[in-house]
C-alpha cells in the first residue's frame, strides 16, 4: 500500500468556481428516450449541471483563474509571496506549453515561482494535494496554489448518454502555507494502470492523432454517439472498480494512521453519482450526516468534486471551527487515493459563479 | 450459493416482481425490467454478496441467469 504522511503544511483557504450556466437533466436531452430521464435522475442523483456554455470560449483556466483570485484575496495573501503553483486537470488550454505556466502569467505571478500541471482526472484533487504538501513540507516552498479542476463537458459528446447527464465543469484553488505547527497530513494511494481504457479519450494524444475520421460523430448504440476525440467511459466497469476500492482506500487509510471514524466531522468523496456513492457509503457503514453530496447541483466535476462540495455544503463550519476529514476519489487512471487532513478556521469563499 | 438463491437475490436486485418467471435459461436482457441501470444493481449485487469486482465487457458477455451465476461464482 502507498502510504504517506506529511508534516509542516496548513490548508489556508479553499475556493470553488463554476460555470452560471446550467442545464436541466430532466429537460428532454437529446440523449433520454422517453421517460428515461425522470429514471436517470432518480438513479444518479444528479438534477442539473453547471456548464461552459459551447462556443463561449471558455476553459479550465477561466474558472480556476476567477477562484484563485477570489481566494487569494480573503486570503490577503502578496501575489509575490507565492512560490509554487500547480494546475492538476485533464483539460489543457493548449498542448503546449503547461496550462499553469498560462495562468502564472495571467495572474501575476512573481517569476521566482515553480509552476507545473498534473495530468488527472477524478483523483486529481488528492494526488494534487499529495504532491503539493510534499514540495511544501520540507519549507523550501513557503505558500502554495493547488488549482484543480476539468472541463468535461468540452471533451465529451453532448450525444452520448453515458456521459452527458454525469459531467459538467468546475475549477477550485487550494491554499497551502508552511506551517511548523500544522497538523500531519496523511495519505493512501493506489492505481490500476491495466485498467486504463475503462475511461480514455482515444484520439487527439499521439498515439492516435487527430485524423479527420476520429472527428466524425460515430454510433455505438442507441443514444451513444461520440467521435474517437471524445472521452468515453465504460459506465459499468467503472461503478465495479470504484464500488470495490474506494471503500478499502478509505478503511486502509484510517486504519494505517488510527484514524477514529467518530473523530471525523465529513467524509468528502468524489461525486461520481447517488447510486454508486450511497452504495460505498452503505459498505464502510458510514454516518450519512457525515457524508455531504453535491451531485443533485453540480453532477461529477471530475477532480473538482471533493473541494466543490467541501465548499458548497460545508463552507460555514470550515470557516468558523477545527475540522477534521478525510477525502476518498476514484476514477480516471484507473487511480485512487484517500486523504486525511486537519483544518482549523480556513478561508471559504461562497462558491463563486463565473 | 445455491442457484435458487442467486434466483431470488438477483431479481430482487433488479426489480422483478415475478421470481417464478425465472430460471438459469432466461435471457435476462429480455425482460421488461432490464436495462443499464439494472446492471448496475447487478454489480453491486455481485460486489456485495461475492466480493466480486466485474467489467462492462464481462457483463455484456453474459445472456442468460447461468452466465450470470457462472461469472459471480467462477
Amino acid at each position: 500500500m502507498a502510504f504517506s504522511k506529511i508534516s509542516n503544511v496548513a490548508i489556508r483557504g479553499i475556493a470553488a468556481c463554476v460555470p452560471a450556466h446550467t442545464e436541466e437533466n430532466i429537460d428532454s436531452l437529446p440523449v433520454f428516450k422517453e421517460g428515461e430521464a425522470a429514471r436517470v435522475v432518480a438513479q444518479t442523483g444528479i438534477e442539473r449541471k453547471h456548464t461552459i456554455e459551447s462556443g463561449s470560449g471558455v476553459t479550465i483556466s477561466d474558472l480556476c483563474a476567477k477562484a484563485f483570485d477570489v481566494l487569494i484575496e480573503k486570503l490577503e495573501w502578496d501575489r509575490e509571496s507565492i512560490d509554487l503553483l500547480v494546475l492538476v486537470s485533464s483539460s489543457a488550454d493548449y498542448i503546449t506549453p503547461p496550462t499553469s505556466n498560462v495562468l502564472h502569467g495571467r495572474l501575476g505571478l512573481s517569476e521566482d515561482c515553480l509552476c507545473y500541471d498534473i495530468r488527472q482526472g477524478c483523483p486529481g484533487w488528492v494526488v494534487g494535494m499529495s504532491n503539493v504538501s510534499s514540495m511544501v513540507s520540507s519549507g523550501n516552498f513557503k505558500r502554495a496554489i493547488l488549482l484543480c479542476g476539468d472541463a468535461s463537458t468540452l471533451m465529451s459528446s453532448p450525444l452520448d448518454k453515458e456521459m452527458r447527464p454525469l459531467f459538467s465543469d468546475a475549477g477550485t484553488a487550494t491554499a497551502l502555507e508552511f506551517d511548523t505547527s500544522a497538523n500531519d497530513m496523511e495519505f493512501q494511494h493506489g492505481c490500476r494502470g491495466k485498467a486504463f481504457e475503462a475511461i480514455i479519450t482515444p484520439a487527439g494524444g499521439l498515439r492516435n492523432p487527430v485524423t479527420e475520421d476520429s472527428l466524425q460523430f460515430k454510433s455505438y448504440g442507441e443514444n451513444l454517439v461520440r467521435r474517437d476525440i471524445d472521452c468515453k467511459m465504460d459506465g459499468m466497469g467503472v461503478f465495479s472498480f470504484g464500488l470495490s476500492v474506494a471503500p478499502k482506500s478509505l478503511q486502509s487509510l484510517l486504519d494505517e494512521f488510527h484514524i477514529a471514524r467518530e473523530d471525523v466531522d465529513y467524509f468528502l468523496f468524489h461525486q461520481a453519482n447517488q447510486y454508486m456513492n450511497t452504495k460505498i457509503m452503505k459498505k464502510l457503514k458510514l454516518d450519512p450526516d457525515k457524508v455531504p453530496f453535491s451531485l443533485k447541483d453540480f453532477g461529477n466535476t471530475s477532480c473538482a468534486s471533493i473541494p466543490l462540495t467541501l465548499v458548497y455544503k460545508c463552507r460555514e463550519a470550515y470557516e468558523t471551527r477545527e475540522v477534521n476529514s478525510v477525502a476518498c476519489a476514484f476514477g480516471v487512471g484507473l487511480a485512487w487515493g484517500s486523504f486525511h487532513f486537519k483544518t482549523n478556521k480556513i478561508v471559504c469563499p461562497e462558491l463563486i459563479l463565473y | 450459493m445455491e442457484t435458487k438463491e442467486f434466483i431470488e437475490q438477483l431479481a430482487e436486485a433488479i426489480d422483478v416482481e415475478d421470481v417464478e418467471s425465472l430460471t438459469l435459461e432466461t435471457k435476462f436482457r429480455e425482460l421488461e425490467e432490464w436495462s443499464s441501470l439494472a446492471g448496475l444493481s447487478v454489480i453491486a449485487f455481485f460486489d456485495e454478496e461475492f466480493d466480486k469486482t466485474v467489467n462492462g465487457a464481462e457483463l455484456r458477455a453474459c445472456n442468460t441467469i447461468q452466465d450470470l451465476y457462472d461469472l459471480a461464482t467462477k
